[in-house]
Parts: structure tokens; sequence; C-alpha cells
């Protein structure tokens, strides 16, 4: 059996009384989408933010390529290839769409103790940038300041330079937040080009997404696993019918 | 001994009085996010206004009297004028803003004071010594600030434990989105926590008015020493504020007082003088530079 | 941005300018006015190390006025024990002092780089609120030490017996001083202007903008930042050394806290961010000083103020008025 990318054990963080990650096993395969959903205040982002290093568990372990990150800082995690796009859009608005791509291409391309040469002229960061916006279709927007792209387009973009990091494991918190339909339609599109080629722990809210895209599904319920498995299995489950796929989600998941 | 037990006393004395500047200091920092440099500047008016009703009718309580409701006034005229509105700058805003009210004020009272510092005579009733055990006199004054600051610290304590007020503040310490989302008219609470840290630092103005001159930039080094308190303590929180003004009070006064015959004790009494001068200048800074090592919020950080 | 021809000769006319400067007050008969776009030149060398870290960096450091005060100490501790002819130190090996400026200079900012260094050690390891209070004062704390080293003056600081050496050239005469200050500022402006546009200097402006994405995409920040913080320092510290220089004279008003203050009101009067905003704000600030306190002493009561309206109005400040409204802040 091939060893899990990513193996978080016994994990666990509170907030003073909030216990928002509460012992939690879970377990992403090579290349496997792995959907995360939950009710609102599950504690889904404080999962990503503890597996991102962005704030310390209390408790556990967190085990990724083989190797113990749990005290590792954020971009040290990201080098070994741990990307994270956020919930709430966070870019450079500042930086055109490429040069938002390129701070990421050149993030791995060693350190930045370069004080001479135009980094916006150099074709060792811009190519490789070029080559991710045309990949998520952005690429007639490049010069566009990102303060001035639509949300959707701001959505592809923070994809975008999580991807550029060319990361093993994609933490995409909910991804399709706030698209309307096309755009949403698009972004399914999109990640399952991916498939197979980086594993993602996707987190979504769009119950149509998740069961079109995962392979397994894990539901948390104040900050615990209530079960995890394939998207039939999770759809048969009782307990997540009862506690969470309300009326209107089964519906559309018995859609798909 | 005897000698410590009274730089102990005078490092208390000096740490209530960081105390009250930096207890609505750290209060403003903490629930509006915002750098009052000027806090400084009320300090001093506090000072002049009482040294001036003093010594127009010979009432040290008349002072005191009045320059706490007059630096009150100002704060909250500033804050409801101008300051109010740099709530949601960036920080570098307004300490430029505040910066400019420093400049302002200190050229203010330099022309209406004059540049030579003024003098606040201790009251008659407080002035000689009592002694705190036989045979060692201390000053009546200084002990009456003690008291005087350990006794605001305490209703500031009551106010912000058992008051509605208190709850609000304690709330916006900790969450102020929660607080704006309880339906509180957060403005009014904003210009009364100006008004009342203002009081404060005025309260601590006129006590300091008796043993250090009355003069103009009196406010910017205990504002900067009320820093190092507020970044020691926690920003926000005024528990951390009493803890630490009392650490950084001690710290600052014991250095000071031995610091030099320590080291008479490693090297020539030249040199030790020298060096022990040097340093207990910097010793509240590098306390300061060791507690961030250990703790970077402080110690009693309010931000969950 | 690059409406490259205007701009091309906008800085030839600026070029020109100060490169005929000394000779046209000259002949005007306003000799003294070399010295004074001397301190200006040297002002706006500061306000632009400065401007590395607020502007480029996001970082608002209240104590750069402690850089600055390094390095002019070091070139008057210098100075001092070489006209007095006593070494600094005996003991572990013998250090002598020096006038010569090629050994000062250099030595000036690699104290204010190494305190510079170690501050911001400290005080990176926080940010906002915090970051301000402590560079504050540690600035202070700096103030103090000065303040409290006797045998160099204490509060009253210490004289020069001359300006430092530099071979082949006069630094005692004013128009020969001004060209070398000039010649610094001109080439750290122009080294600056590449630096922003680094990777270095991209990474800065990322972490400037958003600090934890920046980490999420796999940049170690906060070294950058100090390395930001180091090199503002150090240059400080040449200001310093030439402020020194031009006064012959040093003393722990240089490093005192108001000074940081001005230092800050320059950035923001000449447009942060901007790489020539600095020494606009440097040049208007003190030129208004100038005329303001010929006027009145109290010439701070106006300053206040207007330090508050430029806050609340003003935005942008006077790079803001030149450069075209309304478009897009792009460094
Ligand atoms: N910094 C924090 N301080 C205090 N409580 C927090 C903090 N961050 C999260 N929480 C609490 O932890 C719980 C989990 O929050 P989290 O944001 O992880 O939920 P989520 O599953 O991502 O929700 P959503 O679907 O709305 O994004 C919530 O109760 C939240 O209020
Ligand atoms: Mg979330």
């Amino acid at each position: 059996m091939t060893e899990p990318l990513l193996r978080v054990t016994g994990l666990r963080k509170a907030f003073g009384a909030v216990v928002a990650t509460d012992g939690l096993h879970l377990d992403v395969m090579p290349g496997e989408v792995h959907a995360l959903i939950g009710p609102n205040g599950a504690g889904k982002t404080t999962l990503v933010a503890q597996l991102a290093g962005e704030i310390a568990p209390d408790d556990g372990r967190i085990d990724f390529a083989g190797a113990d990150i749990t005290r590792l800082s954020m971009h040290a995690r990201t080098r070994r290839g741990l990307a994270r796009s956020f919930q709430i859009t966070s870019l450079f608005p500042r930086f055109t769409a490429l040069e938002n791509v390129a701070l990421a291409v050149q993030a791995r391309a060693g350190h930045a103790f370069r004080f001479w040469r135009p980094a916006w002229r150099d074709p060792t960061l811009l190519e490789p940038a070029h080559a991710v916006l045309a990949r998520l279709g952005l690429d007639l927007h490049a010069d566009r300041p990102a303060s001035t792209l639509s949300h959707g387009e701001q959505r592809q973009l923070e994809i975008a330079v999580a991807l550029a990091t060319q990361p093993r494991l994609l933490l995409l918190d909910e991804p399709m937040a706030g698209l309307g339909p096309e755009d949403s339609a698009w972004m399914v599109e999109l990640l399952g080009e991916l498939r197979g080629e980086v594993a993602m722990l996707l987190i979504e809210h769009d119950m149509d997404a998740v069961f079109t895209l995962a392979d397994r599904i894990t539901v948390l319920v104040y900050g615990r696993a209530l079960a995890s498995g394939t998207p039939d299995a999770i759809r048969a489950d009782p307990e997540v019918r009862r506690a969470y796929l309300g009326d209107g989600a089964e519906a559309g998941a018995e859609a798909v | 001994m005897l000698l410590i037990l009274e730089q102990t006393l005078n490092g208390l004395q000096l740490g209530v009085m960081l105390f009250l500047m930096a207890a609505g200091l750290t209060l403003i920092c903490g629930i509006m996010s915002f750098i009052n440099l000027a806090h400084g500047s009320l300090y001093m008016v506090g000072a002049y206004v009482a040294a001036t009703v003093a010594q127009a009718t010979g009432s040290f309580l008349l002072g005191v009297c009045a320059a706490l409701p007059a630096a009150g006034l100002v704060a909250m005229a500033l804050e409801w004028s101008a300051l109010g509105r740099l709530y949601d700058r960036d920080h570098l805003d307004q300490v430029l803003a505040t910066f400019g009210l420093i400049l302002f004020f200190n050229e203010l009272v330099k022309i209406v004071w004059g540049a030579q510092p003024i003098f606040l005579d201790t009251p008659a009733w407080l002035s000689g010594s009592v002694e705190i055990v036989p045979g060692v006199p201390y000053s009546t004054y200084r002990l009456a600030i003690i008291v005087v600051g350990l006794a605001v610290a305490l209703g500031l304590y009551l106010l912000i434990a058992r008051t509605r007020v208190g709850m609000l503040i304690r709330a916006g310490a900790s969450n102020r989105r929660m607080v704006s989302a309880l339906g509180v008219d957060i403005k009014r609470l904003y210009t009364l926590i100006f008004g009342l840290g203002a009081m404060l630092a005025a309260l601590a103005g006129v006590m300091a008015g008796p043993i250090y001159a009355v003069q103009v930039g009196m406010g910017e080094n205990i504002l900067i020493l009320a820093f190092v308190v507020i970044v020691v303590g926690g920003i926000g929180s005024v528990r951390g504020a009493l803890v630490a003004a009392l650490l950084v009070g001690l710290v600052d006064t014991l250095g000071r007082a031995f610091l030099p015959t320590l080291l008479q004790l490693a090297f020539d009494p030249a040199t030790a003088n020298g060096v022990g001068a040097s340093l207990a200048s910097m010793t509240i800074y590098i306390f300061m530079a060791a507690i961030l090592a250990w703790r970077p919020q402080g110690l009693f950080p309010a931000h969950g | 941005m690059d409406n490259g021809l205007p701009r091309l000769i906008l800085a030839a006319i600026l070029a020109a300018a100060l490169l005929a400067l000394p000779a046209l007050v000259e002949a005007a008969g306003r000799g003294y006015w070399t010295g004074i776009a001397t301190h200006v030149l040297i002002f706006a060398l500061a306000a632009g190390s400065l401007n590395l870290i607020l502007g480029f960096g996001g970082m608002v450091s209240f104590g750069h006025a402690a850089f600055l005060g390094t390095g002019a100490y070091v070139v008057g501790i210098l100075s001092h024990h070489a006209s007095m002819g006593i070494p600094i130190a005996t003991w572990p090996f013998a250090i002598a002092g020096t006038e010569s400026a090629l050994i000062a200079w250099p030595l000036a900012m690699l104290a204010a780089g190494a305190l510079a260094f170690v501050i911001g050690l400290i005080s990176l390891r926080t940010g906002g609120l915090y970051f301000i209070m402590i560079t504050l004062a540690f600035a202070q704390m700096v103030y103090f030490f000065f303040v409290s080293l006797e045998p160099y003056g204490g509060d009253d600081g210490l004289s020069m017996w001359s300006r430092s050496r530099l071979p082949g050239l006069d630094l005692g005469s004013d128009t020969q001083f001004y060209y070398v200050v000039l010649a610094l500022v001109a080439l750290a402006y122009f080294l600056k202007s590449r630096v922003i546009h680094s990777r270095f200097g991209v990474v800065l402006r990322g972490s400037r903008d958003n600090d934890r994405r920046m980490r999420a995409i796999g940049h170690p920040t906060r070294r950058y930042r100090l390395a930001a913080f180091t090199l503002a320092g150090a240059v400080a510290g040449l200001a310093g050394a030439l402020i020194a220089n031009q006064t012959e004279f040093v003393s722990p008003a240089f490093l005192h806290w108001t000074r940081s203050g001005e230092m800050l009101v320059m950035v923001i009067l000449g447009g942060i961010g901007t790489v020539l905003g600095p020494a606009l704000g440097a040049t208007a600030f003190l030129l208004l000083e100038e005329v303001f306190s010929g006027w009145t002493e109290h010439w701070m009561i106006v300053l206040g103020p207007l330090l508050l309206a430029v806050v609340l109005f003003a935005k942008r400040g006077l790079w803001g008025l030149v450069s075209r409204p309304g478009e897009v802040p792009r460094d």
C-alpha cells in the first residue's frame, strides 16, 4: 500500500472554550482529490491554517511526504510542496496578474538576495508565470493590476498563484466562494484537469462540485471527522444525512 | 537594606505614574487600534493647568480639579474633531497626525507659559515625611502618589470588571468587531475612552509636577516609557499595563541606584561609574528586549 | 507609468541644476546656500533610506534617528581620538582614531548597520503598533546611551577639529564637500531605484502589501525585511557621517526622537513609496523650516496643524501633485 502524502494524527486546536479541531485524523493519498465538507464553523479553515503552518496546533502531528512538518514554518512547508489558496482572496493588489504569479515562481527559484537585475524582465520568472496564467485562461489579463480584476478572475488568480509554487498538495479553501454558476462550472472543469497532477484537499460548500471532483470525502463537524469514505458511501451514510446533508443537499447529490 | 527599601518605594512611585499614563494608552491602542503620540501632551497640559490654577488659588487640590476635566475635554474635542477619523487609517497616518499635534501643543505651551520650567509646589499637607518603618523616613508626597495610583488602579479594575461600560471595554479589547455587532454606539464609547485616558494622563502629569519640573516636552519622555510598559504588558491589557508599569518602574529605579555599585565589584570605580551610568539608562530597554525575545506579544496579550 | 522622454528631460534639468548650484548661488552672492543645499541633500539621503523600509517595506520605523546619530558619532569619536592623539582602545589590540573618510565613513555605515540589525532582529518579530513603539523605544535607548557617554561630551556633544580627509580633495571647502555629498546621494538613489525592482525589491514590496501571502507562497520574508532594515540603517549611518562632517559637531540631539519623526514627515510629505519623493520631501521640509523660522520662532505651531491637514486631506504627498493624478499607485 502506498504511503499517504499527508497524514494528520490527533490534531487539536482550541480557541478558549471553542475546540475548533478536536483530535482529528486525516489522510490524503498522492494524487487524490480529498474533499472536506462540514457546516459553517466546523473548523475547516482552522485545519487548513494548521496544515499550512499559519497557526500552531495545541497537540497532534502533521506528516507530509514522509516527514514531520508539525513545527515547520509556513514558507518551509510551501517549499516542500504544500500550497494553499485562501477562502478570502489574498493577492497583491498593486502587482499585475503576471507579477502575482511570478512572485510565486520566484519563491522556488532560490533566495532573493539579488539586488541588481530587474525581476520583471527576467524570463526565468516570467515564462513559467505566463504558462500558469495561460493554463487558467488568464493570459489576456496578464498585465492588469490584480485589484482591477473581476471577482471571478481574482479567484482564478488565487489558484494560479498557489499552482505556480508547483505543489504536490493543494489546500483549496472554498475556491468557488462567491462565484456565479458560470464561473463555478469553469472552476470545476479546471480542478478536474488538475486531477492526477496534484493532490487536493478541497473544502467546498458547493455539493455538486464536491461530488463531481472528490475521490474521497471527509465530513467535519465540531472539529471531528464524522465520516470518511467514497462519495457513494458518504451519500449513503445515515449519520451524515442526519447531521449535515439536508434535503437540499441530498437533492443536489442525487442529481450528480 | 534601608536604601533598598527607599529605592523600591521610589520604583513603585514611578511605576504607578507610568501605569496612569499607560492605562489609557493601552486601551486606545487595543480597542481603537490607534497610536496616540499626543497622549504625552495631555500629561503636559494637565501639569500646566494644575500649576497655573494652584499658583492662582494657592490650592493644589483645586489645581487637580481643574486639570483633569481640562485634559479630558481637550482630548475629547480632539477625538471628536480629528483623531476619530483616523481609526481606520493605517498606523503611519496616526503617527504623523499625532506627531503634528505634539509639535503644536509644545509650541502652544511655549507661547502661553514661556520656555522656562514653572513650578508646582508640594501641597503643605503632603510635604515632610513619614516613618514607614522605625528610623526610615520617606517622603509623604511620594507615598501619597503610590496610594493614589494604586487606588486608581483598583477603581479602574472595578470599572472594567463590574460595570456595563467596563464590559464593553473588555469586549472591545479582545474583539473589536463584536462590540459593533452588539449595536453599541461605538463612537461614544471611543470618545469616552479617550477622555478617560486623558484624565488619567493628566493626573499623572499633575502628580509629577512637584517632583519633576513642569516644562515643555515633559510628556514625551514618559510617553516613550509608557510605550515600553504597553509593549511589555501586551497591547490592550490594563492588567498587563499595571504589572509592566510596576516592573519597569522598579527595574529603572533600582538599576540607576545600584548598577554602578554592583559594577564596582568587577571594575575600578571610575569605569564602574561610567559603564554603570550608561547601562542604568538602558536597563528598561534591555528588559523590554528580553521580554520580547521571550514573548513577542507581551506578558498579557489581549488579542487571542 | 512609462512616459520616458518627459521624465528623462526632467531628470536632465534636475541634474544640471544640482551640478551648477554652487556656481549659481555664488554668482547670486548667496554662497551660504551651498551649505543649505548640502544639508538638504544629506537629509534626502536619510529620508530616502527610511523610505526603503517605510515606503517599499511597509515598516513604520520610528527610530531612524538612532542610525543617523550612530553614524555621526562614529565619525565624531574617531576624529576626536585622532586629533587628541589618544588611542580608542589599547586592549585586546590597539585601535587609533582616524580622520580618513575612507575608513571612518564605511565604519559609520557598519556600526549603524549592525545596530539596525540587532534592533530589527528583535522588533521584526512583531508588527503593527508593537513595531512602532519598539523602534521608538530602542532609539530612545541609543539616545540615552550617548547622553551618558561622558568622555564624549555627554549631553553637550563633541566638536570635531576638522572634516574627514579624502585623498585629492579638500572637504573643508563647502563646494567640494557639496559635490562629494551630491555624488553619494545620486549614487544611493540610483542604487535604490535598481534595488526596488530587483528580486529583493519585489519580495520586499510583496511583503509590504500582503506578508501572509508571501510566506504562503514560500518566501521567508522576515529575513528580507531584516536585510532591508539593516541596509536602511547603514545608509542612514552614512547620512549621519556626512551631517557630522558638515556641522563638525555631534551631539545626542541628532538622535532625539523628534528627528525620527521629522524623517517620517519628509518621506510622507514627498510621497511615500516613490523613489524621488523623499528628496522632494526633505527639500520642502527644510526649506519650509528655513523660511518659516525666519518669520517666527514658533513655526512649529504652523507645522503641527499642517501635518494633520496633510494626513487628513493630501495623502499622496508632493509627488502625488506632480505625477499624474488619479492613477493607481504602482510604485
Ligand atoms: N482566531 C480565532 N479566534 C477565536 N476563535 C476562532 C478563531 N478562528 C476560528 N475560530 C472559531 O473556530 C471555529 C471554527 O472556525 P473555522 O473558520 O475554522 O470554520 P470553517 O469550517 O472554516 O467555517 P466556514 O465554513 O464558515 O468557513 C469557529 O467557531 C470560529 O468562531
Ligand atoms: Mg472557513
